[in-house]
């Protein structure tokens, strides 16, 4: 910095160090009660790895909680399923509306366009029961499309398409109509291709957004077979008066925190390039 | 803006819209719409019947008093959010700026919890402030300090929001980081050739050139705080004790999904409505004016 101060120096590490384990304490504490028995989790907690971490991996991903009638290895599949389905198809329907919406003139184009931007200002909890309500009219209650369909409107990702195809130079597409190509040879061979950078911050954004879902699967799943892993946590908790299995359930958070986390850092330049651009 | 090449297909434009526009229509604006017309009828339970009330639901759910109770708890809640994840987030990321060695080991370290769900976040904290086994619990209980949230509505709340302001840390501090590393360093330097301190060049420099990422953040803090929380609540307290955390989200959850209570609360998904909407007509505003800026 600008002047040298040995003091101030050591205050900013410290203050750094300090923010940091605050975030990371917690996870530190259940990554360590996933390695305990049950009873070694509610009698005397230790704070340091036990010997039970295998243990409760296996049996958490291939017999699960006990009651619950499906095993977190399912669930993370099923989690898996949804926050793909949801990153992909947004960034599929996605791409296709901006497209049409810059490279076309045509009648209602800025009202499509306002469309799709009222969406931003209905999230699903202001409109809970009537979306249920189409869902179960729809019949895809308890199935991946319900999962996954009324999740993947995005005004965000087709205005970041919008406003990457607007600086797109002209010449391109001039260039394709004089080699006498069409609008799908033009999305094909050079919009899409160009696009990739775009691409890859959405997916990392909207991947951790799709695995996070919490309130729609809830609403809509109550067959265990389509539970998703945050709601099948939340199920374990839910017992009662009898004694949660914490060492399941540890477990299972571990796994519901890994891959978004993994993904974070090792893909933090499309993150960092994806919050910053979606939420223009 | 407008580009100047297009091409001449009459139909294909509607084809590739169309499936963005439906799912717009079917899971977005019927529902809502249907919100809106469900917010002026009364329904029987069964399904049955159905008459025009006008604004009638309206009026009870103002003289409602778990309602006016959510209200009261979900401003609360979300400014308590907001000043605390901004803050703490803030104070990170001007130290993080000031870090020339080993500042991208720091900033991995803070940004990955925006990863962790909100409802995770709920079970993390609630594992640790559990009354019975969490070693938090445990040790202020050594410390003579009785915790138990589910007893006691003050310690919900500051769980809750707690744990809330936890997991947007990350989320602020990237924001924050970004603005404070836009800020030209000439004007650092100049003042501190001048002799001001370092604490003073933050509050009448850095602080003020800060403010667009400031205001920014305050809006989408409160829409997080409003709209995202729901598991952490859920997980948590379940709006208990005694109404203590009854966020309005979670309300209307509970009154329509649980309750069955259509009216009472299609009028609460109509307020909501009216919230979100005026958040983000001044989040829209503000970026129109960023670009000048």
């Amino acid at each position: 910095m600008v002047e040298h101060r040995p003091w101030l120096t050591f205050l900013t590490h410290g203050i750094l160090i300090l923010g940091v384990l605050l975030l990371v304490i917690p996870i530190y504490v259940t990554f360590v009660a996933s390695s305990h028995s049950l009873q070694e989790i509610t009698s005397n907690f230790s704070l340091l790895p036990g010997r039970h971490l295998i243990e409760n991996y296996t049996s958490a991903l291939s017999v699960g909680p006990r009651d619950l009638g499906a095993t977190v290895g399912t669930m993370m599949v099923n989690s898996l399923i949804m926050a793909l389905g949801i990153t992909l198809g947004k960034i599929f329907i996605s791409l296709l509306a901006a497209y049409a919406i810059v490279y076309f003139k045509f009648r209602f184009r800025m009202f499509f366009f306002w469309l799709i931007f009222i969406t931003l200002m209905l999230p699903v909890e202001v409109r809970i029961l009537p979306t249920y309500k189409v869902a179960a009219d729809l019949k895809i209650l308890d199935s991946y499309s319900g999962l996954i369909f009324p999740l993947i409107a995005s005004a965000t990702a087709t205005f970041l398409f919008r406003q990457f195809f607007m600086t797109v130079p002209d010449e391109l597409c001039e260039a394709v109509k004089i080699d006498g190509g069409g609008p799908i040879r033009f999305f094909f061979d050079i919009l899409l291709p160009m696009s990739r950078t775009s691409i890859a911050a959405l997916f990392v954004i909207l991947f951790i957004y799709g695995w996070n879902q919490y309130l729609w699967p809830l609403l809509i799943t109550t067959d265990e077979r389509y539970y998703t892993l945050l709601i099948g946590i939340k199920r374990m908790l839910d017992v009662g008066e009898g004694q949660a299995e914490w060492h399941i359930i540890m477990a299972a958070t571990m796994l519901a925190m890994i891959p978004p986390i993994l993904i974070v850092i090792f893909m933090q330049k499309q993150f960092v390039k994806g919050m910053t651009e979606t939420e223009k | 803006m407008e580009k100047r090449v297009v091409f001449k297909q009459k139909l294909l434009p509607y084809f590739l819209i169309a499936p963005q526009i439906i799912i717009t229509l079917v899971f977005f604006i019927w529902p809502a719409s249907q919100a809106v017309y469900q917010s002026v009828l009364q329904e029987d339970a069964f399904g049955l019947s159905r008459k025009f009330v006008g604004l009638a639901n309206f009026a009870y759910i103002f003289t409602d008093e778990t309602y006016l109770n959510s209200i009261y708890v979900t401003i609360i809640f979300s400014f308590s959010v907001a000043a605390i994840a901004m803050s703490v987030s803030l104070l990170l990321a001007a130290m993080a700026d000031r870090v020339i060695k080993g500042a991208t080991t720091y900033k991995t370290l803070i940004i990955w919890p925006y990863a962790v769900a909100p409802v995770v976040a709920g079970v993390l904290w609630y594992f640790l402030f559990n009354p019975t086994i969490g070693i938090v619990a445990i040790y202020l209980k050594l410390y003579g300090y009785e915790w138990n949230h589910s007893l006691n509505g003050g310690q919900a709340m500051f769980l809750v929001i707690f744990t809330a302001a936890w997991r947007e840390i990350s989320y602020n501090f990237l924001f924050f980081l970004a603005g404070l590393q836009a800020i030209p360093k000439p004007f650092i330097e100049a003042a501190a050739i001048d002799g001001a301190s370092p604490l003073k060049r933050f509050w009448t420099i850095t602080f003020p050139l800060l403010s667009p990422t400031t205001f920014f953040l305050v809006v989408m803090n409160v829409v997080y705080a409003f709209f995202d929380t729901f598991g952490v609540i859920h997980v948590i307290t379940a709006g208990g004790p005694n109404y203590a955390t009854n966020i309005m989200v979670f309300k209307v959850y509970h009154d329509g999904f649980l309750s069955l209570d259509l009216g009472s609360s299609s009028a609460q998904s109509v307020i909501l409505m009216f919230i979100v909407i005026s958040l983000t007509v001044v989040q829209f505003r503000y970026i129109e004016r960023k670009v000048y800026y």
